[in-house]
């Protein structure tokens, strides 16, 4: 067991993926020297060399097409972006090509593609850096989009997608990069919760809240705050969002017979609106109370002063939750 | 503007690590010299204005930089080598012109009145930058890069439809600049917006200030011919000139815009510059670049030089310095008193802007959060625990 933080445990992972693979490469802008602006490549362009971690030019389309392009012959890269809200000039390569190649030609072509987005806000930045665009690509077929919020999950979950035959939207939950946790790096095969499946982070009998990536720390607060009112709310992180583990949830709210879902994406159409009608497909009869989201608003996300009045907080979740109890 | 700098301008750097074929009008050690096609004639208190911009973007930089130390502002994505391009670039504009900034064209939006405070406004996470785009003739800050470009051939495609283009007019004719840096040429749209700019004759000047470095990656990372040539391709003349000369950017840039009115297309300059100190105070410059590289540069100082040569021709004195220190100290003064004053957004007003008729959903949004939020702040005055 070792204690790393999220930055770090996806810096090891990635260095453990590349040491057991010859054809996996970083591509992105600043990912070399500089480490990135998160530093989470750090290092490892002094390690592997410049052929393997790739300074881009300054172009998402760019970074996604060729990656396309290096899968094809075999390679398997990892893509970062920048910053989330960095990722739409990347947006048609991602969409047209990327999620479409392997239905188009029948399963003759494999696209081992992994791109990395640091998402979400909370860092007080500008435009642009605190986005949380993911609904865009688990809405897009061909695409598995996955979120680990911790860094046990961080460091096995790259390794895994970077595993994985499909393409795969890794996002970081950017304000948590510094959040330590224990990582226990010695798994074997069959140890390891599979890439796409929710986990359950604690159990509770009151409401379930669900969760993902910047969003299930909110949860785990939230939960603990309620537990010193006598509130016992079970906490389910989702993991991952394309594919969705529904039946990880269901069972849950079967269990407690509430749902709360909370994530930084807006509500409106958002990933948890999938989430909810789903569990009103599937829960109808254990139900006590009508599903209810906290998430962000249906707006460009705000200047940073505002974007605490914009995030899910654990007032907003706990309001939730007692409306829930309430009904 | 001749077309003489169409056609290759071999790579390369001269004796003095000048590129060739860059227009200089006044050199490193203050040396005013001629050029056949591009020169400035300008009266001694137009140079003098020229200085106290420069004088004055500096001081705004610094303190801006302070400020951010001081945890005023969240960011500072500082300019401090980048005077000459900027100033040079936004007094060569008319009123009438306008401009579609990157993040760092602070200089620009001074030369072209728009409030300091509104700039660091962005940096500190008060708004998304308080100008009027219309009033100032500057477009809001681009953050995605290259992203402002394709809006900019697009204003000047509307200018044309306007009619104003190519009358004759002084006060009517008009011209778009847009700013970016050489990391942007990268970008699949930076070449789109070429490419439309001159399929159209766009009235579009391409100010590009290739400051050497795109966050931690050099510009040979992005390009292996000189930038300006990038335009030859797209089918617009190319200029490259010294970035950290005034007069010979605002000769440039000032013959660009003119072509861009009089209805001769779109023009690509780029301004061989450099950039001081770090991409932004987040980043950390020692890890990719030597102090050598700094040091070579700070010998090619924009005011420095400009200083030299003002004094030299008896333009400056010691009287208009002194005046000159004071108004830069008004300046910082009223910046970090005004920066901490600048208005708190009141949280309600995200609502307010993102559509422009009736949104339902973000109407009912907005009611659930004022309703939230009142029930809190009632709790907090009444000491209640949340
Ligand atoms: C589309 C996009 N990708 C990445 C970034 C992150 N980023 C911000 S500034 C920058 C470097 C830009 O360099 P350049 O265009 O040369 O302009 P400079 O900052 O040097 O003025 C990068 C990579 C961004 N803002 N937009």
């Amino acid at each position: 067991m070792e204690q790393m933080a999220i930055g770090k445990a996806i810096n090891a992972g990635l260095r453990a993926a590349m040491e057991r693979d010859p054809r996996v490469l970083l591509v992105g802008e600043d990912i070399g020297a500089l480490g990135g602006v998160f530093r989470v490549t750090d290092g490892l362009q002094k390690d592997f060399g410049e052929d393997r971690v790739v300074d881009t030019p300054l172009a998402e389309a760019g970074i996604v097409g060729t990656a396309i392009g290096m899968a094809l012959r075999g390679h398997r890269p990892v893509c970062e972006i920048q910053f989330n809200g960095f990722v739409y000039p990347a947006f048609n390569q991602i969409t047209t090509q990327l999620a479409k190649l392997r239905a188009r030609s029948r399963g003759r072509l494999s696209l081992p593609v992994v791109i990395r987005i640091p998402s979400g806000g909370g860092i007080g930045s500008v435009e642009h850096h605190s986005e949380s665009p993911e609904v865009l690509f688990a809405h897009t077929a061909g695409l598995r989009v996955v979120a680990p919020s911790t860094p046990h999950d961080a460091y096995w979950m790259i390794q895994q997608s970077i595993a994985s035959a499909d393409p795969v939207l890794f996002l970081e939950p950017e304000r948590r990069y510094w959040q330590k946790g224990d990582v226990d790096t010695d798994l074997g095969p069959g140890q390891v919760t599979p890439l796409h499946r929710a986990r359950v982070v604690r159990p509770g009998t009151d409401a379930t809240l669900v969760a993902y990536g910047p969003t299930a720390k909110l949860a785990l607060d939230a939960a603990a705050v309620a537990a010193e009112d006598g509130t016992d709310l079970e906490v389910v992180d989702l993991r991952s969002l394309s594919p969705l583990d529904v039946d990880t949830v269901a069972e849950s709210v079967r269990r407690t017979g509430r749902l709360v879902t909370v994530s930084e994406a807006p509500t409106f159409h958002g990933p948890m609106a999938e989430v909810a009608a789903r569990i009103q497909e599937s829960c109808f009869y254990s139900l006590e109370a009508p599903v209810k989201r906290v998430g962000g608003f249906h707006l460009p996300y705000p200047a940073a002063r505002v974007e605490e009045h914009y995030l899910p907080t654990v007032d907003r979740v706990l309001d939730a939750v007692e409306q829930s109890l309430a009904a | 503007m001749t077309d003489t700098e169409v056609g290759p301008v071999r790579a390369g750097a001269a004796h003095d690590g000048r590129p060739d074929g860059m227009v200089q009008l006044l050199d490193q050690h203050g040396v005013r010299h001629t050029h056949p096609d591009h020169e400035v004639d300008l009266e001694p208190e137009e140079l003098l204005g020229l200085y106290r911009d420069m004088v004055l973007m500096r001081r705004f930089d610094s303190e801006a930089e302070a400020l951010q130390r001081k945890g005023e502002l969240g960011l500072w994505a500082g300019s401090r080598g980048q005077e000459a391009a900027q100033v040079g670039a936004g007094r060569a504009l008319r009123r009438q012109d306008h401009v579609f900034p990157s993040y760092r064209d602070h200089g620009a939006l001074l030369t072209r009145g728009v409030d300091p405070l509104h700039i660091l406004s962005i940096f500190r996470g008060t708004d998304h930058g308080g100008w009027d785009p219309v009033a100032a003739g500057v477009h809001p800050y681009t953050l995605v890069i290259a992203a402002q470009m394709l809006p900019a051939v697009g204003y000047g495609m509307g200018v044309q439809r306007d009619g104003a283009v190519g009358t004759g007019d002084p006060e009517r004719d008009t011209a778009v600049i847009a700013c970016f840096g050489d990391g942007a040429t990268s970008q699949g749209e930076a070449a789109e917006a070429l490419n439309w700019a001159a399929v159209f004759n766009a009235p579009v000047v391409f100010f590009c200030q290739n400051n050497q470095w795109a966050i931690s990656e050099p510009v040979s990372r992005q390009s292996p011919v000189p930038l300006h040539r990038r335009a030859e391709g797209a089918g617009m003349p190319g200029v490259l000139v010294d970035g950290n000369d005034v007069l010979a950017v605002l000769a440039v840039v000032r013959s660009a815009l003119e072509r861009a009115r009089n209805g001769g297309g779109p023009t690509f300059v780029e301004a061989f510059t450099f950039r001081m100190g770090a991409h932004t105070t987040s980043d950390d410059p020692t890890r990719y670049r030597l102090a050598a590289e700094v040091d070579a540069w700070r010998e090619k100082d924009p005011l420095d030089r400009f200083r030299t040569y003002l004094t030299a021709e008896g333009v400056l004195d010691e009287d208009f310095e002194a005046q000159l220190a004071h108004e830069s100290e008004a300046l910082a003064e009223r910046l970090r008193a005004g920066v901490p004053a600048l208005p708190e957004p009141d949280p309600v007003s995200m609502f307010d802007h993102a559509y422009a008729e009736p949104h339902p959903q973000v109407q009912a949004e907005r009611d659930e959060f004022l309703a939230a939020w009142e029930q809190h702040d009632r709790d907090v005055h009444a000491g209640g625990v949340l």
